[in-house]
């Protein structure tokens, strides 16, 4: 049994909409609604969902980089939620992040030695002779030249520019890294190295993976086991393999139907999603995917889908989850 | 490049007029009264007899001096005010924004008149009440450009890694708005300079004997039809100036971008 890197339990997160006159009830979009799972040492635990489900807003929660309204997040058994930044900052070496826009994530008045040893000038008085040492040794292990340190930013690639950023998380040999789309501001082509790249390094430092990302494609490469999110809610968990092989909610079903797959001379027949996510403003009882589900009925007006086991290791929010995992997506007859 | 060069020119005037000028400053002599452009007196001089190269030389220095302080204390006070308030948000931005709003409500003259009219007219005061007028414009300027830099990335990744607000402040923020800084404090030195003859011209600013652009201006008037070219020097004197610092200002930004300028 290998030990629980990072445990997210009930978190929720609300943001106060700008009240539309003096007297008004406050409203809040409720960007994460109680979202809970636990990622295994060593594991790469993806996070799917269309724009708006609240990805980022996990992401952001679990690195304490914005208030949390209520719930917990464990890092390597230490509390995050609650603690003030001062408190946190010996323990942020444990946790870093990758971002999504390479372009936006690198300062471009620093040079690159300097933004990828940021997180040890952060943590502390390291000598310098050791810090220069380190960052040579963390820009050859993400496939960079150690003379690149005096080099800036905008000298880079957008892949090339990735690989700085990973660095940057890499450099102070964290337990977990959290990456926020990091792929999806690249190239096809550029997406692949940095993919293997973040697998080499798995292999090599053992590192554990919070991986957010819109693409269903890239997650199955990558990750072990996978949380379908739909607005601030986690709809279906489980082991990469079982949830593609045999999804048990019909927005997973509806995702991985819009996956183009090479199948010559065959058409498809694709359900397609209507409608778009602006995020929840209100809260109100029953499922909360019925108005965009083909498998609706009125039981999915009256009461709220809780997740829960459908096969082992696997679970879904969804009345109908049986129903779903033998004969897929349908219309109720 | 002109802007450099035009700049460099003046602040040449300005060093010179320290150790030499062509004709006295100070000293009066009604016998060389309204003497036309000659060998010696290469702008002819004035009602006072005083050469008035020799004036517009060390009134550059003057004019210098006022720029060079003003925005100083504009640069300093103001720069803080906004990253203060970029960085802490909630009640302490909103107080220094709304005194910035206050302060705006002014025009530069009038808040200038009005600080020079408790401290009383002179040089000193001048350059004060100019300098304080000063403080809003980059504490405004300062909060915009720092709050957008505040919701990058890099920023995002900064705080990820554990820095706290001071030192994101110093070594993220500052840097990135330090062009727009600039580039800004240029426009605010000629400004300065335009407020300091304004306020010398209504006497409020720099007092006889000693030189500035605007008095010279303030003296000529009376003299206009009668020696028209008395009121063109010190005027184009101050032209030529505001001019060239905003070319500066310009060619500053383009240079300053270490993406621009590498390209180069």
């Amino acid at each position: 049994m290998s030990k629980t890197v990072l445990k997210v339990s009930k978190l929720v997160r609300h943001y106060p909409l700008p009240k539309e006159s003096l007297f008004a009830d406050p409203k809040f979009v409720y960007a994460l609604n109680g979202v809970s799972f636990e990622i295994k040492e060593g594991k790469s635990f993806g996070i799917v969902g269309e724009s708006g489900c609240g990805k980022s807003t996990l992401a952001r929660n679990v690195m304490a980089l914005e208030p949390t309204d209520s719930g917990s997040v464990q890092i390597l058994g230490e509390e995050v939620v609650g603690k003030t930044f001062n408190e946190l900052r010996p323990l942020r070496q444990h946790f870093q992040m990758v971002f999504q826009d390479p372009y936006g994530s690198l300062d471009p008045h620093h040079t690159v030695g300097r933004i990828v040893a940021e997180p040890l000038a952060a943590i502390g008085k390291l000598p310098s002779q050791e810090k220069t040492e380190r960052v040579a040794e963390v820009l050859s292990s993400v496939g960079l030249k150690p003379t690149d340190v005096d080099k800036y930013p905008h000298e880079f690639s957008g892949g090339q520019r990735q690989r700085i950023a990973i660095a940057r998380a890499l450099i102070t040999k964290p337990e977990l890294i959290v990456a926020d789309e990091p792929v999806s501001a690249l190239d096809v082509s550029v997406q692949a190295q940095v993919l293997n790249l973040l697998r080499d390094l798995q292999d090599s430092f053992g590192v554990t993976y919070m991986f957010i990302s819109h693409d269903l494609a890239v997650v199955e490469y990558l990750c072990d086991e996978v949380a379908v999110m739909y607005l601030g809610s986690i709809v279906e968990k489980g082991r990469t393999e079982d949830l593609f092989a045999s999804p048990a909610h019909p927005y997973t079903g509806i995702l991985l139907d819009a996956v183009p797959k090479p199948a010559a001379g065959k058409k498809r027949k694709r359900i397609q999603l209507s409608g778009s996510v602006t995020g929840q403003t209100e809260k109100r009882s029953g499922c909360a995917f019925r108005d965009r589900c083909p498998m609706v009925d009125d039981r999915c007006k009256r009461e709220t889908p809780t997740l829960r086991e459908v096969a082992p290791d696997h679970f879904a929010a969804c009345h109908y989850s049986k129903k779903m995992m033998e004969h897929g997506l349908s219309k109720p007859s | 490049m002109v802007g450099g060069s035009i700049t460099a020119f003046l602040l040449l005037c300005a060093l010179i007029s320290l150790f030499w000028t062509p004709g006295e400053v100070y000293g009066i002599s009604i016998a060389t009264r309204f003497l036309p452009v000659s060998a010696q007196h290469w702008l002819g001089t004035d009602q006072f007899g005083r050469d008035i190269l020799s004036l517009l030389m060390a009134g550059t220095q003057n004019s210098i001096t006022v720029g060079v302080v003003a925005v100083s204390i504009g640069l300093f006070a103001g720069v803080g005010l906004g990253l203060l308030a970029s960085a802490r948000r909630g009640w302490t931005e909103e107080l220094i924004m709304r005194f910035s709003d206050f302060s705006f409500a002014f025009p530069a003259i009038l808040s200038a008149i009005m600080i020079t009219a408790i401290l009383g007219p002179g040089g000193v005061n001048s350059i004060i009440a100019i300098g304080i007028y000063n403080v809003p414009v980059f504490a405004r300027l300062t909060r915009g450009s720092a709050n957008a830099i505040w919701t990058r990335e890099y920023v995002m990744a900064a705080r990820a890694s554990g820095k706290g607000k001071f030192r994101i402040t110093i070594e993220h923020i500052l840097p990135n708005i330090l062009s727009i800084l600039i580039v800004q404090a240029t426009i605010q030195f000629a400004i300065a300079i335009l407020a300091e003859a304004a306020l010398s011209y209504l006497g409020l600013g720099t007092q006889p004997p000693h030189p500035s652009w605007g008095r010279m201006l303030n003296e000529a008037q009376t003299l206009m039809f009668f020696q028209p070219m008395q009121a063109v020097y010190p005027g184009g004197a101050i032209a030529l100036a505001v001019f060239g610092l905003n070319l500066l200002g310009d060619g500053l930004r383009d240079v300053l971008d270490p993406r621009l300028s590498r390209k180069r």
